[in-house]
């Protein structure tokens, strides 16, 4: 066991844990920061998604002990007030239906609309990889064109 | 309650709540004797609580898996009650004989609710509005109720629910009670968001796998790697020496290590040393597809249907459509993988996580843990998917024995292999289509399927439409545990059915769509045997969906359409997949659906269930399929398990429903069957091949 301190949602927290525990069960298990979700383990999934220095990652597969000074950012800490422009339009749009896959959909959705503020549909199916079992496809597309037009990019 | 009148009419039950306040139950059980006396007691089992102090809440009955149900049930109860849906609190009902049938499945809660609910919340407008012309000392009929608040028109005078709590309580339930007319609905039929919409996107423990109580361990079970294995013996020695393991614990045929997190759990059940022996046959899907093949090529044992006489009118002299289809075996893969919260100790059991059958869940750990069913308690988290896969309840069952072996409570995590290799399986199917024609007309249909385990009802459209008609159906035993997958029989049946009449179509040279409306009139105006289906039904979605797609007209350039229409869990669906050819691939555009359900209750979330069923279908269509080898899964998690993803789905769909006065039917399963043929046949039409195999991408 190894104690490693985190920068996640611009707070730094402690965590003692072997190092090659995957980034997504230190947030869950000892950060109590259980908005990122378990979906497969393998980094195919994209349930897990969080924010390694802006950049999307799938944490189920990312050791702790290689997060060393990086800035993490979870669903929790994506915005203040669950106001994030991409939170807003899943709002808007109704998206989900069992929810689950939900956050790491809209991490997902925040990092390409961050790289790439006004995305074509070609951009968003290269984009998001993320599975969902039931479906929400065609509101998840409807839902980051509509953030994108309000300047996702902004937030 | 002092003097309340119980009826069997309605079951209804009012009860004062501990310092004032009113409660209202219902049940669907037949016998209101089922209810204990809580005369004065608080209680929160019921569907409506209101306090003095204003607080209007609604209990959400059934299991949420992502149906809406937790939003659309007590839209139907805020309807009748005449409360402002932006003031009113919704919970999650535990589970409770109160509530009646605590089941998620068979696009049933809608359906079996709307009625009961319906009653539940006019019955207490109604008490509210007595309670306030008694206070007024007025006639009842010069009140009225809307928005939380009973008015005496013409004096003005007006009382919110919360004030008038207290006295309706003492007033006896009334035996009869008179519905809303439905033209004056303000909450059924409109958009409302998802209750949980805000916790979801901002990423709110919401789901049992967000579980976390003092002295909890976590716990990942080592099961058995292949159906027909059972376990031998295990090495636990290299797991009892790792950081943050506790307990190691054989529980039946398996072996649970409970840690402190779960990964130091996972890291200790991938430590174990386990040996498994045969203990029963190892079965592949190269044996099965083999026999299935086998088995259409004999005469079934008996049949679904037989209609006219299909042998005379299928003979050498006739022409012939002979072809096969085949869907595979596919896995649950709901999104959250399988796990669940126990606490047991003193002879009690306390349970919350994710099942769709909450009743079943509770019986079986009474007798598992030998304790009264009441000492059993189940909590209801908001779900990560069901699909049928919970309506299994082993996972609850195997926590419950885990917890009592360990003495404290733990919460169990199934990883996505445990997930996919311990499944209840859609069966794999083999269907093999005959039509004989006669001078360019359609003789006779004879359909036969086999499926893994068991047979299946094939009864279902077109028979009542054709003379000579005849279906059967049987099963080959496996030891593989088969379930019911979203749609179950429907979901592969409509593929067969409905690809293989785009097939009769195309022998014919007739348009699909016509052919099925001449089809669906004949079975009104001169049914054969009995109609299982409503035809003018049927061809109200078919109309609205030619209407919506501009079926028959021209299209653009590299655009082709597929169609296809079915019949399940009382719902008529008919749908149109536009697809293009992009480098010489096809990519679906866009799907058209017309849906006859009844009644809409929640606009968006019914449009999210259809939208979301077509995706589901596609996907499965295009890419799906789990293999055994020797009883293992071979597909055991996403690398490997293809998977629809945003590149493979439809750009849009756009959904349409039938107004209706009708009841409303079952929607999260019916747009799902008829996709995967509307997309087959496009993909004929863009191509000249036929998919008959599933996946078509394979």
């Amino acid at each position: 066991m190894t104690k490693f301190k985190l920068s996640v949602n611009n707070k730094v927290l402690q965590a003692e844990a072997d190092g090659d525990t995957p980034l997504l069960w230190v947030l869950r298990d000892h950060l109590n920061l259980v908005g990122t979700k378990y979906g497969c383990g393998a980094a195919q999934c994209g349930a897990c998604t969080v924010h390694i220095n802006g950049n999307p990652v799938r944490s189920c597969l990312y050791p702790v002990s290689a997060v060393g000074s990086s800035k993490v950012v979870t669903i929790e800490g994506l915005s203040a007030n669950g106001d994030h422009p991409v939170q807003e339009a899943w709002e808007e749009f109704d998206v989900a239906q069992c929810g689950y896959c939900q956050s790491g959909q809209i991490m997902a959705a925040a990092a390409l609309l961050k790289r790439n503020p006004k995305p074509t549909d070609d951009d968003i199916d290269a984009a998001m990889t993320n599975i969902c079992r039931c479906g929400t496809h065609v509101r998840i597309r409807a839902a980051i064109h509509s953030a994108a037009r309000k300047g996702g990019l902004k937030k | 309650m002092s003097n309340a009148t119980l009826s069997r009419r309605n079951f209804l039950r009012v009860t004062a709540i501990a310092g004032g306040g009113m409660m209202v139950g219902f049940s669907v059980l037949a016998n209101a004797a089922d209810f204990p006396e809580e005369s004065g007691v608080f209680s929160p089992n019921a569907f409506i609580r209101i306090t003095p102090d204003g607080k209007i809440t609604l209990l959400a009955p059934n299991p949420e898996i992502g149906q809406g149900v937790k939003t659309s049930l007590p839209m139907i109860i805020a309807e009748e009650l005449g409360v402002d849906w932006q003031k009113i609190n919704v919970e999650f009902a535990p589970f409770d004989a109160k509530f009646g049938n605590q089941v998620a499945g068979g696009s049933g809660s809608v359906r079996g609710r709307f009625e009961p609910l319906r009653k539940a919340g006019a019955t207490a407008k109604m008490m509210l509005v007595e309670a306030a012309a008694q206070t007024w000392n007025v006639p009842v009929e010069e009140c009225e109720a809307e928005n939380g608040s009973v008015i005496h028109k013409s004096s003005g005078k007006k009382l919110s629910y919360g004030a008038l709590a207290s006295k309706a309580a003492t007033l006896p339930v009334p035996s009869e009670v008179k519905l809303k007319d439905t033209k004056d609905f303000k909450i059924i039929g409109t958009r409302v968001k998802d209750l949980d919409v805000k916790k979801i996107v901002t990423g709110k423990p919401l789901f049992g796998i967000d579980t976390r109580r003092e002295g909890m361990l976590f716990a990942v079970v080592a099961r058995s790697p292949a159906y027909g294995k059972k376990l031998k013996s295990f090495d636990d020695s290299e797991t009892k020496k790792m950081a943050g393991i506790k307990q190691v614990i054989q529980i039946k045929n398996s072996v649970a290590v409970l840690g402190t997190s779960t990964w130091a759990a996972r890291k200790g059940r991938d430590a174990l040393k386990m040996v498994w022996e045969d203990a029963g046959k190892l079965e592949s899907t190269t044996e099965h597809d083999a026999a299935f093949l086998d088995m259409l090529s004999r005469k079934a044992p008996n049949t679904s249907r037989n209609d006219g006489d299909v042998a005379a009118n299928m003979t050498a002299s006739h022409k012939i459509l002979d072809v096969t289809y085949h869907t595979p075996v596919v896995s649950h893969a709901q999104m959250e993988p399988l796990n669940y919260f126990a606490d047991v100790r003193d002879g009690k059991a306390e349970l919350f996580g994710p099942t769709q059958v909450p009743g079943s869940l509770r019986g079986q750990v009474a007798r598992e843990l030998n304790i009264p069913p009441e000492n059993v308690s189940i909590g209801l988290p908001r779900q990560g998917g069901g699909f049928g896969r919970k309506l299994m309840p082993d996972n609850g069952v195997e926590a419950a024995l885990i917890s009592a072996a360990a003495k404290c409570p733990v919460q169990v995590q199934w990883t996505r292999e445990d997930d996919m290799q311990n499944d209840f399986y859609r069966p794999s199917a083999s269907f093999r289509y005959r039509a004989s024609f006669e001078n360019n007309k359609l003789l006779a249909w004879h359909q036969a399927s086999v499926w893994l385990n068991r047979g299946n009802n094939d009864d279902t459209y077109p028979a009542g439409a054709l003379q000579n008609f005849r279906a059967e159906s049987q099963g080959l035993p496996t030891n593989i545990p088969m379930g019911y997958w979203r749609a179950p029989g429907h979901n592969v049946l409509g593929f067969a059915a409905e690809s293989f009449m785009d097939e009769v179509c195309h022998e014919l040279k007739r348009d699909p769509v016509a052919f099925r409306l001449e089809l669906l009139e004949q079975a009104k105006q001169q049914p054969v045997g009995k109609v299982n289906y409503n035809p003018d039904k049927f061809k109200s979605v078919i109309e609205l969906v030619a209407k919506m797609s501009s079926w028959g007209k021209e299209q653009a350039t590299g655009t082709f359409l597929g169609f296809s229409a079915w019949f399940s869990f009382s719902t008529y669906v008919a749908e149109v997949v536009e697809l293009k050819m992009v480098e010489g691939k096809p990519r679906v555009q866009k799907v058209y659906c017309a849906v006859n359900c009844g009644r809409v209750v929640n606009l968006s979330g019914a449009e999210n269930q259809v939208q979301g069923a077509i995706v589901d279908g596609i996907g499965h269509a295009l890419l799906t399929k789990l293999n055994f080898e020797k009883g293992a899964a071979v597909e055991t998690n996403f690398d490997k398990y293809r998977f629809l993803r945003m590149r493979n789905a439809p750009l849009d769909v756009v959904v349409e429903f039938v107004p209706s006065e009708d009841p409303p039917t079952g929607l999260g399963e019916p747009a799902l069957p008829p996709v995967a043929a509307a997309l087959a046949n496009a993909l004929f039409a863009a191509t000249g091949k036929r998919f008959r195999k599933m996946p078509f991408e394979d």
